[in-house]
């Protein structure tokens, strides 16, 4: 059977990648909140406890802080851990053994040991679960020298992306948004890496360059293929790893079409799209026709009313109109 | 006799170590050829002996801000610990850590880190990969009073207890932490009760008698291979100089922490004074113990020398070494 065009979810493609490392690879297991339940983690950990049982399928405590840092630890210690966080706000509390050891435990050692772990986060906002049910910290973790960072967008990277994660002899943190559980898309069924630092051009433009990552991903798909039947013709590219983010793919496409606009998920101010726009506006300042634009979450927290909501988030329209307004420029 | 010769003289060995060494450092933190911070582990050598001579090889040991002495304990090399607090290449992290980030992965030592209770969650880890393996290894915490006032603690006494995990959590209690007299830092002044109710094997020691250490640690360790772990163990002991530094902490001088009478009552009960005379009781001749002494003496001076050969990592190129593997 052909499994060139096989579909399957995000959540699905998430669950394969961990069953297949783990066959592969005796040193993996899963700790976190949830893992037993089919449920819990969105069926991203289904079936997985019935395969490789209660001792490498950990569910655990609600004891952020130890259980982070025992995923750490059998990290030094020879092991792959995968620790989930069902909620990225809870995590938190585990913010001592991810920045202060995993993410400095290479470099203060001189080289001595490594942390291979993966530091996997949900981002589950939205129905009004207000400011500490919402929160997208991708820059707080892409800040910290030592740790990597990716973001997949679809179900093709989420597998290949949590494959490199877990193969990677350095601490990554592998945030998912699950708006994105439910969508489907083109998955093989062999293992496959997707390789972390390097972004995919999504569609080929002229006028302009659109980053984009995550959710946000598929929101600038759609708009950017709706400007395209008004004649706009945007480079729009997938970051798909925010640290270190590919700034060999973005420069190249900035170099050509001279405008980027840059559109992340988390806050604007001091975030991933301040970076990139900061990076992007000296390292392409002569072939710039405009100044870098940012799409990202106004500064304030989290609202639970879902009218708040709706002016807190932006979708494909807000990007439409502000391509539309860039292109004009 | 109880015990075998060889155990006591390299009980006696290693506690002689630690000593020396940290002594070796006094002069060079005044005189400022050392400059970052240092935490002398003198008055507490005692308990990383005891429970290191009760581990494998193959054991694992995590530690914290004061660690020289688990770190000569577990069988690092001495030299390298020297260049490392000198901040040298040469050293065991390589002068990316000074004294506070100590490591020889081929001796067990996993790492210590300053933190606090920042690497109990990693011991907790570690054992974890112990029980997942089925390698019949143990791994051990060493932190000090301080960290029982860290809510990780005891998320991971907790996790430990309901996993049946290989663990021994060793709490130094020295009776400070930094400027703070446990009495003002905690409700109940033991420790090891805390730990009690989370339904483990817990036990207060005189951290200062090192086959008392030796003893509780050998039946920990035997619990833990046993999978009955994990244990707690609290080692009561005090530190000769203060918290930070070779200044004694004595009140009525600058950092005016503890009575002078405090100091001066625990100096008579110095570990390896303690040891020595118990050696010398069990008919261990003086030759013996002087022996030692001098071979130790000489090892620290020899790694002291060795610095000359050496040089503090500099320039660019080796400042972004080792971000990522």
């Amino acid at each position: 059977m052909s499994s060139d065009n096989r579909k399957i979810t995000y959540a699905r493609a998430i669950n394969e990648a961990l069953k297949q490392k783990m066959r592969s690879d005796d040193t993996v297991f899963v700790i976190g909140q949830g893992v037993k339940s089919p449920w819990y983690v969105g069926h991203t950990c289904a079936d997985l406890i019935e395969e490789f049982g209660a001792e490498r399928i950990i569910d655990t405590p609600v004891s952020e802080n130890a259980m982070t840092g025992v995923a750490v630890g059998a990290s030094i210690a020879g092991m792959k851990a995968v620790a989930v966080h069902p909620r990225m706000d809870f995590m938190l509390y585990g913010l001592d053994p991810i920045i202060n050891q995993a993410a400095n435990w290479h470099y203060m050692f001189g080289g001595g040991a490594s942390v291979p772990v993966v530091i996997w986060a949900i981002i589950n906002r939205g129905g009004e679960q207000g400011s500490q049910h919402s929160q997208a910290l991708q820059a707080l973790f892409a800040h910290i020298p030592g740790l990597k960072v990716v973001m997949p967008a679809d179900a093709y990277s989420a597998k290949g992306l949590l494959v490199a994660a877990i193969e990677d002899p350095n601490p990554v943190v592998f945030i998912d948004d699950r708006w994105l559980y439910n969508n489907s898309g083109e998955v093989p069924e062999e293992l496959y890496k997707v390789p972390i630092g390097q972004a995919r051009l999504v569609k080929e433009g002229k006028d302009m360059t659109a980053v984009a990552s995550s959710f946000l991903l598929g929101e600038a798909e759609k708009a950017v293929n709706q400007l395209a039947d008004e004649g706009i013709e945007v480079e729009l590219i997938d970051l798909r790893t925010i640290k270190p983010f590919d700034k060999e793919a973005i420069s190249k496409s900035v170099k050509k079409t001279g405008k980027l606009l840059v559109i992340d998920g988390g806050w604007k101010s001091f975030g991933v799209s301040a970076e990139i726009a900061a990076w992007i506006s000296s390292e392409c300042f002569n072939e710039l026709k405009a100044p870098v634009f940012r799409l990202a979450l106004p500064d304030c927290p989290a609202p639970a009313s879902c009218d708040l909501e709706k002016e807190f988030y932006f979708d494909s329209f807000t990007i439409i109109s502000e391509i539309r307004r860039i292109v004009q420029q | 006799m109880e015990y075998a010769e060889d155990t006591l003289l390299n009980i006696y060995e290693k506690l002689v170590l630690i000593r020396y060494c940290e002594e070796s450092f006094v002069d060079p933190i005044l005189n400022g050829e050392i400059i970052g911070p240092v935490h002398l582990y003198s008055g507490e050598e005692a308990v990383a002996v005891g429970v290191c001579a009760a581990l494998k090889k193959s054991d694992v040991v995590f530690g914290t801000h004061r660690s020289h002495g688990h770190f000569i304990a577990k069988g690092g090399s001495v030299r390298k610990l020297v260049s490392e607090v000198y901040c040298r290449d040469s050293g065991c992290s390589k002068g990316r850590g000074g004294s506070q980030h100590l490591i020889d992965v081929s001796a067990g030592m996993l790492g210590a880190t300053p933190i606090v209770g920042g690497t109990i969650s990693l011991a907790l880890g570690a054992a974890l990969a112990a029980s997942l393996r089925k390698d019949k290894s143990v791994a051990v915490a060493f932190f000090g009073d301080g960290a029982s006032g860290e809510g990780v603690l005891w998320e991971c006494v907790n996790f430990a207890s309901v996993k049946k995990l290989p663990i021994i959590f060793v709490c130094e209690n020295n009776l400070y932490s930094t400027h703070m007299s446990i009495d003002e830092i905690r409700a109940n002044r033991n420790v090891y009760e805390t730990a009690k109710s989370f339904d483990i094997f817990s036990k207060q020691i005189d951290g200062n008698n090192v086959l008392d250490v030796f003893e509780t640690a050998k039946l920990a360790v035997d619990l833990c291979r046993n999978s009955e772990g994990p244990c707690f163990i609290e080692a009561k002991t005090y530190r000769l100089r203060g918290h930070v530094g070779p200044d004694d902490n004595i009140q009525g001088t600058h950092t005016d922490i503890r009575p002078e009478a405090e100091l001066e009552s625990w100096k008579k009960r110095d570990p390896v004074k303690l040891f020595e005379e118990y050696l010398l009781t069990a008919g261990i001749g003086r030759e013996a113990l002087d022996e030692i002494k001098n071979r130790a003496g000489l090892e620290v001076k020899a790694a002291v020398e060795s610095l000359r050969e050496t040089q503090k990592p500099a320039g660019k190129e080796e400042l972004l070494k080792y971000v990522f593997r």
